[in-house]
């Protein structure tokens, strides 16, 4: 298979991601959008790995899934303690960190 | 052992400024005057040692460290003795030592942090104005320079409360300011020419240098500069306008800055770099007439001031323009001679006239004094030796260093300058007498109505002399007795070439020479010894002159006489002459009394044009307009465009995320179609 299609794919997973972070209103399916954008990325140095016969696309992978899973714990607990102090999940309600 | 010369009364500084508020004051003031005691005892010693050593190289140097190394560019903090700076040290120290302990009765009034302030400030003046006489080059110098003149500023600003005290401290300071900016140049010009900042490397290498009598050249230049410096210390024509106001201070500090040490440091400056002005004609004709001109200004603006310290004041100016007259006719040793004599009965006469105000409770108006004679025996006989050896009455210490300074200028044929001097001799007599009968003679004036001392004592103010009026205490008492006996032998060490020997000129010669004058010349022989002796150059005297100097004896002792009987009839005899002439030429009378307005004048053309050009200008124009526009004007850019930029920080979360997007796009943008 070419790496073309590979590429196409995970384009449209990030532009699946992008569009999710920008357009929902919900703080949970943003960091998921988030997942999937990381995941789109994944995809691609993978699919480069394999082109180009080394492992350190999939190295880097492993370390990209644990800052996921990390950032996936803080994020939801983020969300948590949120929720708690304003009683909802849109970020628009979240605005009084400026100036 | 030089070192400690000076650092005595610097231990003596530390010891006041730090822990004197909590010093009594018999120890606070003991110290100061022991210390004193001990420097001069150590210079005394030294200088026993320097006139052991053969006059070809008769110096003492000591190098402490070197100060600054740059390039080519060297100083070191060193001390040298010679035979000119040991005259000096002897002077400051001695009547230093008296001066500190005639304050310890003076300043008992004071509290004890006061008082204690006041010798922190004293012993620090001594410690600058060693330096000042002892410093090898001219930056050493100009360190103790400067700081005997804010010793000088603090002094004479002690009693800061009194507005007119702390302003005459800024004259004093302001003025002192103008010279010394010359006397800057003046040692910037030296080094850029000489390369060297050391007296003696100096001296050596003008002295290969041609006499400038053809025109300006460099000698003239570094000269002249250093000679504006000295106006500035030594209160010359045209910045003599500080001293009279110095009179602000407490009295012993007018004896011992303002009469005895400070205000001679231009002298001092003078002869330490000799050399130099003998190779310059033109700024010692200049060192000449201004010395002269002074000598006549002060002298008539001190025959009508009715302050006590003021006509001391401008007595003191009129003698010193008599030391610039020497040195300017090149008669370096009649110089320092008057300096050295009139230290004595200068301070004499301020230490006296501080004994009449401390027994008035602080009046300094003879026109409320008189009849002091029997209240204040000690005081009057002591302030007499002092007034008649300033009026240069025969074998008093004056007659002996102003008839030599009359002769010196008579013999180098300056003529109208001997007129000048000999006039302001007659004036000398004449305003020091007055001085002496309007405060020791006649009736009584002081009192109680007019004495300030009013509301001291009320229950004497019926009673015409007050109880209070007691003579000396003894500190104040051994201070004047030691000066009126130094005022009437001090002038044995330089007695007329008619006489004898003049001892004095033969030890200071070679401090005059680059170096030790080049080939000494044996000159006698005792006790089967060749002494060998330097044979000063500019020596004139002979048996040959022997005839001119007595007649000009003659006439200077004439003129002290005349002076002496012309007051003696003024303010004693016909009291109503004086008012009579005053009010026959009573703009004359006017002139002399606000002291020819010369400060007006000066408050005119400089002080004022300098007040609006800082106030409008400076102030106004360019700190108001160009410095805070400028500050606050970075000020307003910045919180104008804040105003735009705080609009992207909104809190919104997604749009801080679609702008991080938007800008990775952008940059890949870039990379990719670039």
């Amino acid at each position: 298979m070419p790496i073309g299609h590979y590429l196409v794919l995970s384009g449209l997973l990030f532009c699946i991601g992008a569009a999710g972070v920008f357009l929902r209103r919900n703080l949970i399916t943003m960091l998921l959008s988030v997942e999937i954008m990381l995941n789109a990325v994944n995809l691609t140095f993978v699919a480069f790995g394999r082109q180009l016969g080394s492992v350190d696309g999939q190295i880097i992978t492993f370390f990209v899934m644990t800052v996921a899973a990390a950032e996936a714990a803080v994020g939801l607990a983020l969300v948590i303690a949120l929720f708690r102090s304003r009683e909802s999940l849109n970020p628009e309600a979240f605005t009084s960190l400026k100036w | 052992m030089l070192a400690l010369i000076p650092l005595l009364p610097f231990a003596g500084f530390l010891v006041n400024a730090t822990m004197g508020k909590r010093l009594p004051k018999n120890v606070s003031g003991g110290l100061a005057s022991l210390l004193m005691v001990i420097a001069f005892v150590i210079a005394a010693a030294q200088v026993w040692a320097l006139a052991a050593i053969p006059a070809e190289s008769r110096q003492i140097n000591q190098t402490l460290y070197t100060w600054i190394s740059a390039g080519n560019f060297s100083v070191d903090l060193a001390f040298r003795l010679d035979a000119l700076s040991a005259v000096m040290i002897l002077v400051v120290t001695g009547v230093g030592s008296l001066i500190h302990i005639y304050s310890t009765s003076y300043m008992h009034e004071e509290t004890a942090p006061e008082f204690a302030r006041y010798f922190a400030y004293l012993n620090l003046f001594c410690f600058f104005m060693l330096l000042l006489v002892l410093g090898s080059n001219v930056l050493v110098m100009f360190v103790g320079w400067e700081g005997v003149g804010l010793c000088s500023y603090l002094l004479i600003g002690f009693y800061y409360a009194k507005k007119s005290a702390s302003d005459a401290a800024k004259k004093a300071f302001i003025v002192n300011r103008v010279g010394d900016f010359a006397f800057i140049l003046g040692a910037l010009a030296m080094f850029m020419h000489f390369h060297s900042l050391d007296f003696t490397t100096v001296a050596l290498a003008a002295k290969a240098m041609p006499i400038e009598t053809a025109g300006f050249g460099i000698l003239s230049l570094i000269t002249l500069l250093m000679f504006i410096g000295a106006t500035g210390k030594s209160a010359q024509i045209p910045l003599y306008v500080w001293l009279p106001d110095a009179m602000e201070g407490p009295t012993p500090v007018s004896a011992l800055i303002h009469a005895a040490t400070m205000v001679t440091a231009g002298v001092y400056m003078i002869g330490r770099t000799a050399v130099l002005f003998e190779h310059a004609p033109i700024t010692m004709s200049v060192v000449a007439v201004i010395g002269a001109a002074t000598a006549l200004l002060a002298g008539t603006i001190g025959l009508v001031q009715n302050d006590i310290k003021r006509v001391l004041a401008y007595s003191t100016v009129s003698q010193l323009g008599y030391m610039f007259l020497a040195m300017g006719v090149g008669a370096f040793g009649a110089g320092i001679f008057h300096l050295y004599t009139h230290a004595f009965f200068k301070a004499l006469l301020f230490l006296g006239s501080g004994a009449v105000i401390h027994a008035l409770h602080g009046q300094q108006d003879i026109r409320h004094m008189g009849g002091l004679k029997k209240h204040l025996p000690i005081t009057y006989w002591t302030f007499l030796i002092g007034a008649l050896a300033i009026a240069g009455v025969p074998l008093l210490s004056g007659f002996f260093s102003k008839d030599e300074i009359l002769y010196e200028t008579f013999l180098h044929g300056h003529y109208l300058l001997w007129g000048v001097a000999a006039v302001t001799s007659l004036l000398t007599a004449t305003y020091m007498f007055r001085l002496v009968h309007l405060t020791f003679h006649g009736e009584e004036r002081f009192a109680g109505a007019h004495a300030p001392a009013s509301t001291h004592a009320p229950e004497h103010s019926s009673t015409h002399a007050p109880v209070h009026l007691h003579d000396a205490p003894a500190p104040m008492a051994f201070a004047l007795i030691v000066l009126a006996a130094g005022s009437i032998f001090a002038g044995y060490i330089g007695l007329p070439h008619a006489f004898g020997h003049n001892v004095l000129n033969e030890w200071l010669q070679p401090a005059f020479q680059a170096t030790n004058c080049g080939a000494p010349v044996v000159t006698g022989e005792l006790a089967g010894l060749a002494i060998e002796e330097c044979l000063p150059g500019e020596e004139l005297g002979g048996e040959a002159h022997t005839g001119l100097e007595l007649s000009l004896m003659g006439v200077s002792t004439l003129i002290a006489f005349a002076g002496i009987g012309l007051a003696t009839f003024l303010w004693v005899k016909r009291r109503d002459i004086p008012a009579r002439l005053a009010q026959q030429y009573a703009g004359v009378h006017r002139l002399l009394l606000n002291k020819y307005y010369v400060d007006e004048v000066y408050d005119a053309t400089i002080v004022q044009p300098i007040k609006v050009v800082s106030e409008e200008g400076l102030w106004r124009g360019f700190d108001v307009k160009v410095v805070d526009g400028a500050v606050n004007g970075a000020g307003y850019f910045v919180s104008g465009v804040s105003i735009l930029l705080r609009l992207l920080q909104n809190g919104s979360v997604k749009t801080y995320a679609a702008s991080t997007f938007v800008g990775a796009v952008a940059i890949l943008a870039y990379y990719l179609w670039r």
